[in-house]
């Protein structure tokens, strides 16, 4: 299939499949933090909440993936000499590109959560603490288990966003699907057939994910009646 | 000092060069999105599958597939094909500009006529009603009342899409168009200086989008002033 250089894009394709899977893992353990930092009553938490959200929502994720491989692996080997590591050292470009884009998620993550906590009534959580749950004990048993109602379709969206941006990633050099088909592209000479077949794999990938998400949704929403209009 | 910014100040021509050149690239692709997104949005609402379908198929792809896979498809996919390079449309596609600017189009046109559609799909039933109860014909409506209420309404989710459409602009710097972020790579390789070259790059970005929030906030007060919140 394809010139033989099906089995290698497949690969491709799994690695971005890994690849998207676990940056949402970490963005969303930025977003939960982001929001909750967002939302607490101390100031400068609110206040770095709010920069960290702000600042990465707006600059596009290339900037940001470029200065994070290039400009952080420039910036560790300069910090390395003066803590006395004298070795060059050279970031892992999948562990980079999980952080990476862990890191830029996670903001519009914060966004999609802050919304939804907002969206909960406030008298759950005065529940909570009426019957001497701590703060911890109220954010994780009774707020989160609610607030995933409220976050699916955003997050749907977000997840979205973060499978098409792993193509970015193939742009400083992960063999993701997207740098495979390139490599076959200029080996073959046949640049349409092989992105037209990345193409259909991103479509095939996002339109899974869309049913997958959509029966989330219908599962969380059991016992919840439309506003019928 | 760990950080070497006087670089970055002796080549801010080539940034600002750069800013333009992402001006026009965005404002050239949301003009001809903007076009092409129009007819498609209303496509996108007739009861008709014959004229729904063709519209909701292409929504679909191009919002289902990245970005960089639509450029690359433009710009190096289209030249395997014989006859496209040897018809006499070839000097555009060879043109990384145009390429640019003909995905971005396309890209933007698709999620600007889903923002349409729900905003027409969402005009009150009373407008439709009024007009057709002074006699206005099909065209006439969608004319006098249906495009300007929703494109009013459409402009909150428009202006979000616009700062998408700015981010997405960076991805020229991979067809060797020397945008914000093409001078940045160029000042990056040229001295190796990444870091600085790159966060230069991201504060133009957020200056830029700062701005369009800005103006999108002053189209809404003069356009959608009657939808805002009471004054006490």
């Amino acid at each position: 299939m394809l010139n033989g250089y099906g089995s290698t894009i497949l690969d491709g394709a799994w690695l971005t499949l890994t690849l998207a899977l676990t940056s949402m893992a970490v963005a969303i353990f930025l977003g939960l933090l982001g929001a909750a930092f967002r939302l607490s009553p101390i100031r400068w938490l609110a206040l770095l909440g709010e920069g960290y959200a702000t600042v990465i929502r707006g600059i596009p994720d290339l900037v940001l993936i470029l200065l994070i491989f290039y400009g952080g692996q420039d910036l560790v080997n300069r910090v390395a000499p003066m803590l006395g590591y004298d070795e060059y050292i050279d970031l892992n470009p999948f562990v980079a590109g999980v952080f990476t884009m862990g890191f830029i998620f996670g903001a519009y993550l914060s966004e999609t959560f802050r919304g939804a906590f907002m969206a909960i009534p406030k008298g759950q959580s005065e529940a909570g603490a009426a019957y001497g749950m701590s703060g911890m004990q109220v954010f994780f048993r009774i707020l989160v288990p609610q607030m995933i109602r409220f976050a699916i379709p955003g997050f749907t969206n977000n997840w979205l966003v973060l499978t098409k941006a792993t193509a970015l990633i193939s742009v400083v050099g992960l063999q993701d699907m997207m740098f495979k088909a390139k490599s076959a592209a200029d080996a073959t000479r046949e640049p349409f057939t092989f992105y037209l077949a990345v193409a259909a794999l991103y479509l095939v990938l996002t339109s899974v994910s869309l049913l997958a998400l959509r029966f989330l949704d219908k599962r969380y929403s059991v016992g919840i009646k439309a506003a019928d209009l | 000092m760990i950080f070497d910014f006087s670089v970055i100040w002796d080549n801010l021509p080539l940034y600002f060069g750069g800013v333009l050149i992402t001006l026009k690239i965005l404002l050239i692709s949301l003009a001809a999105g903007l076009a092409l997104a129009i007819p498609l949005g209303l496509m996108r609402v007739s009861k008709s599958p014959l004229v729904n379908f063709p519209a909701w198929l292409y929504t679909y792809v191009i919002r289902g597939t990245p970005m960089l896979v639509q450029l690359f498809l433009i710009y190096y996919g289209l030249a395997q094909f014989e006859s496209v390079r040897e018809s006499a449309l070839w000097p555009y596609f060879s043109s990384a500009t145009f390429c640019a600017c003909l995905a971005f189009a396309i890209n933007t046109s698709a999620y600007s006529a889903e923002i349409l559609a729900g905003s027409l799909k969402s005009t009150p039933h009373g407008e439709i009603e009024a007009a057709k109860a002074v006699g206005m014909s099909r065209a006439k409506l969608y004319r006098r009342i249906l495009l300007p209420s929703a494109l009013r309404r459409a402009l909150p989710q428009y202006s979000n899409e616009v700062i998408m459409m700015l981010h997405t602009t960076s991805l020229a710097s991979i067809v060797t168009l020397i945008d914000i972020t093409g001078a940045a790579r160029t000042v990056s390789s040229r001295f190796y200086l990444p870091f600085e070259a790159f966060i230069t790059a991201g504060a133009f970005y957020l200056c830029l989008t700062f701005i369009l929030v800005r103006l999108f906030k002053q189209a809404e007060r003069r356009w959608l002033a009657y939808l805002a919140p009471r004054k006490a």
